[in-house]
């Protein structure tokens, strides 16, 4: 029974599957995206019960510019998007379409990344700082992890990248590969959720 | 790509051998002496409470001091000692029982174990650097914030159990994809055997219950070091948000601390009773909602906060409801015993030992479920004993009926069983004398977490009693002790199935089990897949594989040097104001921090970088393992 | 046999906890088993229906345990296999119907009482409304409707209902009179609590602080003290009558510029601290040094010994506490204890 059944050269159907450490893998990451379900669910819990006390800061609705944020929405979807293409190249065997498309993913990734700083300096200037009330320390916080998520996302990627790179397409490369579109979908639904919660209800109550 | 067996992996000895390990029973044995060395350091603590409390305006410790000690000794406890020695059992025994070779994530099994103990040993340097923390276990903003709590205690709580809490979630994520996908061919969900059971809903508890904490640390950590907002008052936070994120961690915590006790005395009552467990399918699905309902009840730990009669109704009745499949457990133990025959090892003293006692802690935690009722109970000594009936009386009597039970499976050497009768004698009547008078200090008017008591109020004697009881509990743990040092120095030459009425997969395979555990992966034909083949008549299991190489995975020294990175991380972040500064405004704290952090990424770097081919054991050297245990 | 005698000790503490609930209830002044209110009887009548039905689960548990471990013991030698039974449904049902029953009956009760509990009196004309604000370690008691202030000794007249606001001036404390009422906690911030409670029967009953704040969290206690009506009018009557400064200009002039600066007295001093008016007739000093003029035990003594110990080192009585030590002259602090234990409020006839 060894796990590397599969015959020499030739790539089964779905590669990430086709060994028992490579179904280990996906089965224990979706696992993990469930804990960070809750990690992100408690951070949005915090921000809700936190959100009207800005004390003497601005309050959401001076602060947020929803065009701004608008654009850094539209970076992150379709990032997941190209994510869709990467992972579609990896079940049809063409390395390099995968790269190519693990590469954009990783350029709007880092745009979205540079826009959020670009926002936060901004509000910090606004004198909405991290210390300010206890909406912005949430703000920060929620939004925060989001960011840090989105900068290991890049930062595994671009790993997977380079290993794609130096050992092509294998069923050690296609689960890793597999899990971090997985994990770049992941993000990209907490930002619809951050995008709602966070900017768009700012904006209405 | 190169076939893997024609890699040759160095397989270290001696402390290298333990640093780099990735074998699920030797990480079990590092959990167990970790935790059980915690378990000393917070049986310790606990001694100098009680010793504190022995008669009335007593001052053998200091004010401060007294409030570290129950900080610290409700903190060790339950994630530095009843955790790791409930992780020991699982990596011990739930591969073997489901007839698997592994765990789903040998690596990530090794760095749960490095990041708790690192945590762990953070939590406690706290002792030598100036002041434990001492908020409480429960650590309620704001006192436990900057403003009233100026010291590091709280820092080393904050970042000590983040880490460890790391740790703990890895190993439920593990534990979950094992179950899932490791069983061997024929075991089905509903043959496991009930403690893989408990495990499988405990995971799934770590896995949804820790985050929160996470969360709830993190922001503590942020109000502290960083000067955020989120539960000090002044800048506009909340303290009652603390608490309900603690406790909708903490509520689950208590179920994944009782559930794996729960599968252990389901195991060894049916053993020793040579009977199958009653009831298995109601027992599964009791397990099932009692954790489902672990979620559903948390703000009964908050009735006296002020949530309101709505929410309060609402938890009171939910609170309720766990009695009902709780009782299902209780019932199905007793008719299980019922017509059986019963023999009295001291594995099933503790499991018989258990039933009543788990009973007395059910019990108060249905009056405590009585909102009104529970105005007068609150934070006063009769919770005090109602969670220790459930902690010490549930889970630390299942703990030592597993340790006893699994004992020869994971170390080859029989336990003596008169020692192990004197620590189940001593620990119990010192248990009992210890926490059932705390029932009626409390209802007649003592806080808990007080330093000390003035004299006259009716006190004084039951303290008294309590002291004693604590001190024959510190007795029954010296003989464990004992036991296991005497033991240590006999051969290891217990057969596979030492008790010799052995119904799981783990009594298949030689105590100790080799590194593979199955020479061949076994075929389960049924529900106790061991006692379905002897009552057929059969010696072993039939296999399901022919004898082959096996495949291994490879030893790492990256978890250990993962947990030393964030353990530097921690403690330069936290002494960032005090260290000064490197050069211009940078804080020497936090280039420290940052060295830390960069260890551990560089090790995740290395991880996803470097291919784990892992090695082969070859069929000749399984065969000699066959034929030198045979 | 050893086995049974074995079980006996394992039923013995049980019997001792019926020898205990017999005998005695706890002091009526500090126990919940002792209930000297309809608060504390609504909480102690569902404590019985509580501790009742789980008996019954209690008993019956053990019944069976003791029954099944005697009976199905092992023999030695014995090799036979017991018949393997899967389970019983007519069990499980019975296992799993009767506890409900047994929770429904607990279940509505609660329920009520839960709502009965919540009731509102702070709009009550008929209510004495005070507000309750915790500190570490103390506990300043506010009559809004008249005006005043007071510290650690709480006044009511009997057989009114007292409607509580608790919170707290910084962290988290609970506000527990367990012969009374049940405790509610003391939240910083906006999370103001309500509760009320009531005594029919004149008398002093030990308040404690049930929220771990602090080193001497252990040591914040503080008195109700349940007077007739008319005690009670003299009461708000003299609290707010003006007090003289001490004889002797020295302590006086000690007094002013020392104690006034944080504690009032009368309509002089500052009102951050405990206001100390009446401190002289009142049970303890810092809450846990009892007066009395037998001591007994080590917390206990006159007045003016309380108080000359407190001044003296306040730190040694409650470690962590935020007054510190005074600079006094040991003329001064003896001039202010006395004149402190001689400041009298005559209202109880």
């Amino acid at each position: 029974m060894s796990a590397h059944s599969h015959v020499e050269g030739q790539l089964p159907h779905e590669p990430e599957k086709a060994t028992l450490e490579g179904r280990n893998k996906i089965l224990g990451f979706w696992l993990f995206l469930g804990g960070e379900t809750v990690l992100f669910g408690t951070l949005f819990s915090a921000f809700l019960a936190l959100r009207h006390q800005v004390l003497d800061g601005p309050t959401a609705d001076e602060l947020f510019d929803l065009p701004l944020v608008a654009l850094a929405t539209a970076l992150l979807l379709t990032s997941s998007l190209t994510s869709v293409f990467a992972i579609h190249a990896l079940h049809t065997n063409k390395v390099k379409a995968l790269i190519s498309w693990l590469i954009v993913t990783v350029v709007l990734g880092l745009a979205f990344l540079g826009l959020e700083i670009y926002e936060f300096t901004h509000y910090i200037h606004e004198g909405h700082g991290f210390t300010t009330s206890a909406f912005s320390s949430s703000f920060y916080t929620l939004v925060g992890f989001h960011g840090a998520h989105v900068a290991f996302g890049i930062v595994w990627i671009s790993l997977i990248i380079m290993q794609l790179m130096r050992k092509g397409l294998t069923v050690v490369t296609a689960p890793k590969t597999y899990i971090a579109g997985l994990y770049w979908h992941f993000i990209d639904v907490v930002w619809v959720f951050i995008f709602t919660v966070v900017y768009l209800m700012g904006k209405v109550v | 790509m190169a076939h893997a067996h024609t890699h040759t992996v160095k397989r270290h000895s001696g402390l290298m051998d333990w640093l780099t390990t990735v074998d699920h029973k030797k990480i079990g044995i590092l959990y167990l002496i970790a935790g059980g060395f915690f378990f000393l350091v917070g049986g310790l603590e606990a001694i100098l409470i009680r010793v504190q409390l022995w008669k009335p305006l007593n001052d053998f410790v200091s004010a401060d001091t007294y409030n570290e000690l129950i900080t610290m000794h409700g903190t060790t406890m339950i994630f530095l000692a009843a955790m790791p020695i409930l992780f020991a059992l699982m990596n011990a025994v739930v591969p073997l029982q489901i007839g698997a070779r592994d765990v789903a994530f040998p690596f990530l099994n090794s760095l749960g174990f490095w990041t708790f103990l690192f945590g762990g040993v953070l939590l406690n340097v706290s002792w030598f650097t100036g002041g434990a923390p001492d908020a409480g276990w429960t650590s309620y903003a704001p006192l436990a914030g900057t403003t009233y709590n100026g010291q590091h205690g709280v820092d080393y709580y904050v970042l000590g159990l983040q880490i460890a809490g790391i740790g703990t979630l890895i190993g439920g994520i593990n534990f979950l994809a094992t179950i899932i996908n490791m069983r061997a061919p024929g075991m089905t969900f509903m043959r496991m055997p009930l403690f893989t059971w408990t495990v499988f809903v405990t995971s799934a508890l770590i896995l949804f219950a820790f985050p929160a904490l996470a969360v709830g640390l993190a922001a503590l950590m942020f109000d502290r070091l960083f000067d955020a907002n989120f539960f000090d008052p002044s800048g506009g936070g909340n303290t009652v948000l603390w608490e309900h994120i603690f406790w909708i961690f903490g509520h689950p915590e208590v179920y994944i601390l009782i559930l794996p006790a729960f599968g252990v005395i389901s195991e060894v009552v049916s053993t020793f009773s040579r009977k199958r467990l009653f009831g298995y399918s109601s027992m599964v699905f009791a397990t099932i909602l009692i954790g489902f309902l672990g979620f559903m009840v948390w703000a009964h730990h908050m009735f006296t906060v002020g949530l309101g009669p709505v929410a309060n109704a609402l938890f009171s009745i939910a609170t309720m409801l766990i009695a009902i499949p709780t009782g299902i457990k209780i019932f199905n133990w007793l008719f299980t015993m019922w017509g059986g025959s019963i023999k009295f090892t001291t594995a099933n003293l503790f499991a018989v030992g258990f039933i009543p006692t788990f009973v007395m802690g059910g019990v108060t935690g249905v009056m405590l479920a009585a909102a009104p009722a529970d105005f007068q109970y609150h934070d006063s000594y009769f919770v005090v004993a109602h969670f220790h009936y459930v902690i010490v009386g549930g889970l630390v009597l299942g703990i030592f009926s597993g340790l006893h039970y699994w004992w020869p499976k994971m170390f080859g050497r029989m336990l003596n069983e008169t020692l192990g009768k004197w620590t189940f004698w001593t620990f119990f009547i010192g248990f009992h004398m210890t926490f059932f008078v705390q029932h009626f200090l409390g209802l007649l008017g003592m806080p808990r977490r007080i330093w000390t008591y003035l004299d006259g109020l009716g006190f004084n004697e039951m303290n008294m009693i309590s002291t004693v009881g604590a001190f024959l509990m510190g007795f029954g743990t010296i003989f464990f002790l004992l036991n296991i040092v005497t033991t240590a120095f006999k051969p290891q030459n217990v057969p596979a199935d030492p008790w010799e009425d052995g119904r799981t997969l783990e009594w298949t395979i030689p105590s100790p089990p080799p590194e593979y555990n199955f020479a061949q992966t076994p075929l389960v034909r049924g529900y106790d897949a061991y006692w379905k083949e002897k009552m057929d008549g059969h010696s072993g299991m039939t296999p399901a594989e022919p004898l082959g190489p096996i495949h291994m995975p490879s030893p790492s020294i990256l978890p250990f040097f993962m947990g030393v990175g964030l353990f530097i991380a921690a403690l330069g972040f936290m002494y960032a104001p005090e260290w000064g500064n490197l050069f211009g405004s940078f804080k020497m704290g936090y280039a420290v921090g940052i060295v830390g952090l960069l260890v551990l990424f560089t090790c995740m770097v290395l991880r996803s970088v470097i291919d784990d081919h892992g090695f082969h054991i070859e069929e000749d050297e399984i065969l000699k393992d066959m034929g030198g245990k045979a | 046999m050893m086995k049974r005698w074995h079980y006996f000790k394992r039923l013995a503490p049980l019997m001792a906890m019926m020898v205990l609930v017999l005998a005695a209830c706890g002091r009526a002044d500090l126990s919940a088993l002792n209930p000297q209110g309809p608060v504390a009887e609504e909480q102690f009548g569902l404590m019985k229906l509580t501790i009742g039905i789980m008996l019954i689960v209690v008993v019956a548990v053990f019944a069976i345990s003791l029954y099944v471990i005697i009976r199905f013991r092992r023999r030695k030698g014995d090799k036979t296999i017991p018949k393997q039974i899967e389970g019983s449904h007519k069990l499980e049902i019975i296992w799993t119907v009767i506890p409900i029953v047994l929770l429904v009956i607990l279940a509505v009760p609660t329920v009520q009482s839960v709502f009965n509990l919540a009731k509102d009196y702070s709009k009550d004309p008929d209510a004495i409304q005070v507000v309750v604000t915790s500190h570490q370690y103390w506990w300043e008691f506010e009559y809004p409707d008249y005006g005043i202030k007071t510290a650690q000794e709480l006044i009511i007249p009997k057989g009114k209902t007292i409607s509580i606001k608790a919170k707290s001036a910084d962290v988290i404390h609970s506000f527990w009179v367990p012969s009374l009422a049940g405790k509610i906690d003391t939240n910083p911030g906006a999370n103001e609590n309500m509760m009320y409670f009531s005594a029919p029967k004149e008398g002093v009953y030990l308040g404690k602080c049930a929220e771990l704040c602090g080193p001497s969290h252990g040591l914040m206690d503080f008195k109700v003290k349940s007077v007739d009506e008319s005690s009670f009018d003299r009461w708000v009557a003299a609290i707010q009558e003006p007090v003289a400064l001490p004889s002797d200009p020295a302590v006086a002039a000690a007094f002013e510029s020392k104690c006034l600066a944080c504690h009032a007295v009368g309509d002089m001093g500052g009102p951050a601290y405990p206001n100390l008016t009446g401190i002289g007739s009142r049970q303890s000093v810092g809450g846990i040094l009892v007066n009395t003029d037998e001591p007994k035990y080590s917390n206990e003594g006159s007045v003016y010994d309380n108080l000359h110990r407190w001044i003296k080192n306040p730190d040694d009585v409650k470690p962590g506490n935020q007054m510190g030590k005074v600079d006094l002259t040991e003329q001064e602090l003896e001039g202010i204890a006395k004149y402190l234990s001689e400041l009298k409020l005559n209202y109880e006839q």
